[in-house]
């Protein structure tokens, strides 16, 4: 039942997003400061490179937080 | 008189509690003035004036009860010869202590005592620590006139069987009672009730027929209710209840004060030995978590340290089907410090991390996260926080500030309404528990919301008020219905919200909570929560006074683990329950030192001391003292690292002391990733599960055998001190700094007060710690520095540590784990009192005789339509594995709800449990699994495979010569 890495990443964005789309305010914005803080580059740009190939199975949301996650400064 | 200059902190016996009026009052105790509070017994004054009266019934951890008649004394004005002990001082009192009468009446109490006691003293295991003993010859007995016809210690008497006789109970494992040594003080009975709150013992019959008894009539404490404390063996004053191990090695002669290494209470000890023979742990009473008071494990469950399974001696191999190769310490760090750099070289800076303990001090874990900080380059650490309380720290600091629990242990005193939930504190945290149940019994008043009918529910002389018996994952709506009615019942502390909290975002959150939608009667049907009894329970919380918040990891372990934090938080800032003794949201901690491990920067977006790894200055300051520079993203939490690793992105990782794959979600994923790495590096006492899948094995040294510190679930810094010489030849710390030199570190510590003084010169809440504050002190809370000299017992007094304090939106997400018709129970887990998590200890001692294996509870009726009985082996299926165990039908849990325990690695709950977790911090939902229960002939195919590997995962080859 192991989920695959992009979608086990996609799968974490989209519960990210459930607890900010409740919040007041733009949810993007926390959607992408929570990823920024917490994700490691490596799962920043994995998602990053999976949106790039498709946004169906993400939450709109979460597709308004992509241009605001950091990318990576150096890659791993 | 033996020592005229009493040490500060002596462990004299004073014979009754210390009362705590502020009122002083002054007497004359023989010719001596002596000032003591009000309420004090004349008994406790003369031992402040240091005087010891004799006395055999009394003790300073129980109330006075004036049975034995020996401490009789003599004050002017007044008849007769009161009981020292139940007599309180009043001021201008005359006293004596010593008078031909009172001589003669002691005199004659001892001679009947001893009439009916064995005088084998030279044989007697308590020889040399028994107040019977003492008093005989403090009284100065020197013949005892009577003969006595009837005795019960005689096993025959006047040529036939002694019908008073009643032979030892030996029954526990830890301890025995022996009837023929009893004086029927009821110190042990009183212990039970008023220390531990167990009343396991009681007094049968009465007169010259009074026995002590553990449980009903046939029953002996190991089948009484009895839970092995060992309060009434420290209570009794002879040979009665007495440890095995002092029965076997004799009576020690030195002690090491130090602190407890298994739950997040840290209770303080006396580790008493003979040399390096550790004899017995005895519960200190100066101890400011425990008071005197310990549990089972810590107590007794120490033999885990000279099992002989410890592994001693480093070992390696280049593959992990290969048996293990013994080597020395030189070959082991050598070849560790080459493969990781040759890893580091091949895969870049960013494939090798490390995991640091809780169960390890402060100093080793700051160690540990230093060394991949500033060694490896980059900030992979994480620790089994991020299995437990990671949304505490997260839920924590967004409404408050600060990720630390609220209160002290002491705060239970002044409480008066208490909500326990996601938590049981008399399996997981017993010696809190016991402090609790005692608050209780003085009338404050408990909700408890918990899926299982914990013991709290309803035991001896307590009882909740409310059991709200959610389905497992509906914390949050059962939280937002509590806020919705004391929000729109108009019970919330207006007063406290404006001065203290953002006003606006309250009136969000108090829109959002009153929406009908959340009121009880329309969450009940999600919940299973009579709306009725949430009602009540909402009401007596927001109106009883003094309410505090007690939660484990009921509330963490969940895909919403961080939004319950956050909902508790926000019940306790909208009923003012914050900034006082009382009150709170008191997160109750696994593991005895994941509160330092959080302090002390292990995780991988956090510098010690909470801080960010993007903040440029808090990097300057590590960047300057280390002379290195730190990376600025955030690394890897765990199961980032195991998912990497599948990935083939991560190939090494350090783990100290943690096993993963017995105590990590998804057994299988954490295997396959683990398989997956080039260079696993495990250090622990014990061949443990995780160690199947390393290359490199560096023995640990247990607690007994270091120095340092753990911080408990109350921000309390307790010293450990080195009892004994580490076994495997180094403590923990000197293991990573021999890693991090082989990697080129230069590092040049030589005791852990160094490693302490690094942390308070970098970390300002810790600034005013030091091991010389710690020997005068005895402990302390931090924040401890210079606004805060003596530490921090109580957080948030005059405003949040953020400024004002935030409401946050608690909107109910379903778990993505759903009942459905292949799996349409839900399996939650938890621990049990005489086992600790994995068990890697526990299972090592005579523990075992309590939970010799983890059994799943069901519900009498689930079980019957699946056609289970009472101790039939059952598989129990999720979507992510299966295993098989014993079934224990009860109804403390739900129909639909099953339970077990996840401490014997042959049971492997965590094959059971999937990779859901915690939106905001990956902590597992541990506490949600949807499951099958059916019928099944013995363990798994899995288990059976399980096995076979680990038993060739095991194999070491003899010593090469």
């Amino acid at each position: 039942m192991t989920a695959s890495p992009a979608e086990k990443l996609v799968a974490m964005a989209n519960q990210i997003a459930t607890f900010f789309d409740t919040q007041p305010g733009d949810p993007a914005e926390g959607i992408a400061k929570h990823i920024n803080e917490f994700w490691e580059p490596r799962m920043r740009e994995g998602l990053l490179a999976h949106a790039a190939t498709t946004t169906a199975d993400l939450r709109p949301s979460v597709i308004a937080a992509l241009p605001h996650i950091r990318r990576a400064r150096q890659t791993a | 008189m033996k020592d005229f200059i009493l040490p500060p902190k002596d462990d004299r016996d004073m014979g009754t509690p210390a009362s705590r009026s502020a009122t002083m009052v002054t007497l004359k105790i023989d010719g001596f003035d002596v000032t003591v509070p009000e309420g004090t017994s004349v008994m406790r004054a003369s031992a402040e004036a240091g005087i010891q009266v004799p006395k055999l019934c009394a003790t300073d951890s129980l109330e006075a009860f004036g049975s034995c008649r020996l401490c009789v004394v003599e004050i002017e004005g007044r008849r007769g010869t009161p009981a020292s002990c139940t007599t309180p001082v009043a001021e201008g009192m005359v006293v004596h202590t010593q008078s031909s009468k009172v001589r003669k009446i002691r005199k004659g109490v001892m001679e009947l005592y001893i009439s009916d006691h064995p005088l084998d003293c030279l044989t007697c295991s308590a020889n040399g620590d028994c107040e019977l003993q003492d008093m005989a010859g403090a009284v100065g007995l020197r013949d005892v006139r009577y003969e006595a016809v009837e005795t019960h210690f005689q096993p025959r008497q006047n040529g036939e069987a002694n019908p008073n006789y009643i032979p030892k109970d030996d029954s526990n494992p830890y301890f025995t009672y022996d009837p023929a040594k009893c004086i029927v003080c009821s110190r042990c009975v009183r212990a039970c009730e008023e220390v531990q709150g167990t009343f396991a013992l009681t007094i049968t019959g009465s007169g010259f027929d009074s026995r002590v008894s553990a449980g009903a009539a046939g029953d002996d404490f190991m089948s009484s209710d009895c839970v092995s404390c060992g309060a009434c063996v420290q209570a009794c004053p002879t040979a009665t209840l007495q440890e095995k191990s002092v029965i076997e090695l004799g009576t020690p002669e030195r002690s090491v004060i130090t602190t407890c290494a298994y739950c997040g209470v840290g209770c303080s000890f006396k580790a008493e030995l003979n040399g390096d023979q550790l004899v017995r742990m005895v519960p200190y009473k100066h101890g400011k978590a425990n008071q005197g008071h310990s549990c089972v494990k810590g107590r007794f469950a120490y033999g885990y340290a000279s099992h002989t399974d410890r592994i001693l001696n480093p070992m390696i191999r280049d593959r992990i089907d290969q048996p293990w190769r013994e080597v020395t310490w030189e070959e082991a760090i050598g070849f560790t410090a080459t493969r990781l750099r040759d890893i580091q070289a091949k895969h870049g800076k960013q494939a090798i991390g490390g995991i640091t303990s809780s169960r390890c001090t402060n100093e080793e874990t700051y160690l540990v996260q230093k060394m991949i900080r500033a060694v490896f380059g980059n900030n992979n650490t994480d620790t089994c926080a991020r299995v437990c309380h990671s949304p505490t720290g997260y839920g924590l600091r967004t409404t408050f500030g600060t990720s630390a629990g609220t209160q002290d242990f002491d705060s239970v005193e002044h409480t008066d309404v208490v909500i326990v939930i996601g938590a049981n504190p008399t399996d997981g945290h017993p010696v809190f528990a016991s402090r609790l149940k005692k608050r209780l019994r003085q009338g404050a008043k408990l909700i408890v919301i918990d899926p299982r009918r914990i013991d709290l529910v309803k035991s001896a002389h307590i009882a909740a008020s409310h059991h709200l018996p959610l389905r497992p994952g509906t914390n949050v709506a059962v939280l937002t219905s509590i806020a919705h009615v004391i929000v729109t019942e108009g019970l919330a502390d207006e007063d406290f919200i404006r001065t203290r909290c953002d006003w606006t975002e309250f009136a969000d959150y108090a829109e959002f909570v009153s929406d009908p939608r959340h009121a009880p009667e329309a969450t009940e049907l999600l919940t299973g929560v009579p709306a009725t009894e949430l009602r009540a329970a909402a009401r007596l919380f927001a109106t009883g006074g003094n309410g505090s918040i007690y939660y484990g990891l009921g509330v963490t372990e969940h895909s919403q683990g961080s939004t319950t934090v956050m909902a508790i938080a926000n019940l306790a800032m909208m009923t003012g329950n914050l900034g006082r003794p009382g009150v709170g949201v008191n997160p109750l901690r696994g593991q005895n030192n994941v509160q330092g491990a959080c302090d002390m920067g292990s995780f991988p977006h956090e510098l010690p001391g909470y801080r960010h790894v993007s903040d440029d200055a808090t990097r300057a300051v590590f960047e300057k003292l280390w002379g290195v520079t730190i990376d600025a993203e955030p690394g890897l939490r765990i199961p980032n690292m195991l998912d990497a690793a599948v990935e083939g992105t991560f190939k090494g990782l350090y783990i100290q002391g943690e096993d993963i794959l017995q105590s990590d979600p998804d057994t299988k994923h954490v295997s396959a990733g683990l398989a997956a790495m080039e260079c696993v590096i495990v250090q622990d006492l014990f061949l443990n599960e995780t160690a199947n899948y390393a290359h490199v094995f560096l023995p640990g040294s247990t607690f007994l055998e270091k120095d340092g510190t753990f911080t408990n679930a109350e921000r309390r810094i307790n010293r450990v001190r080195r009892v004994m010489a580490p076994r495997n030849g180094y403590a923990d710390w000197e293991v990573t700094l021999m890693l991090a030199n082989a990697m080129g570190a230069g590092w040049t510590y030589t005791h852990p007060a160094q490693i302490m003084d690094e942390i308070a010169a970098t970390t300002p809440s810790f600034a005013g710690v030091s091991y010389e504050m710690l020997e005068e002190k005895g402990s302390v809370q931090w924040p401890c520095n210079e606004k805060a000299p003596e530490g921090t017992p109580i957080m948030h007094v005059d405003g949040f540590v953020r400024g004002r304090g935030r409401f946050i939106t608690t909107e109910y997400v379903a778990t993505e784990e759903r009942t459905g018709p292949r799996f349409p129970l839900l399996l939650t887990t938890g621990r049990i009192l005489s086992q600790y998590n994995v068990g890697a200890q526990t299972r090592r001692t005579e523990n075992v005789a309590w939970h010799p294996e983890d059994v799943l509870e069901i519900h009498p009726h689930d079980a019957e339509v699946r056609g289970v009985k009472q101790g039939d082996w059952v598989r129990l299926a999720s979507r992510a594995g299966e295993t098989s165990l014993r079934a224990h039908l009860t109804d403390r849990v739900s129909p639909g709800v099953v339970y077990t325990t996840f401490h014997h690695p042959v049971t492997q709950a965590n094959v059971i449990t999937t990779d859901h977790s915690d939106w905001a911090t990956n902590c597992p939902e541990y506490k949600v699994t949807a499951v099958q229960v059916a019928l099944s002939n013995g363990p798994s195919e899995w288990q059976r495979d399980y096995a076979a590997q680990a038993e060739q995962s095991r194999r070491i080859l003899p010593a090469a010569e």
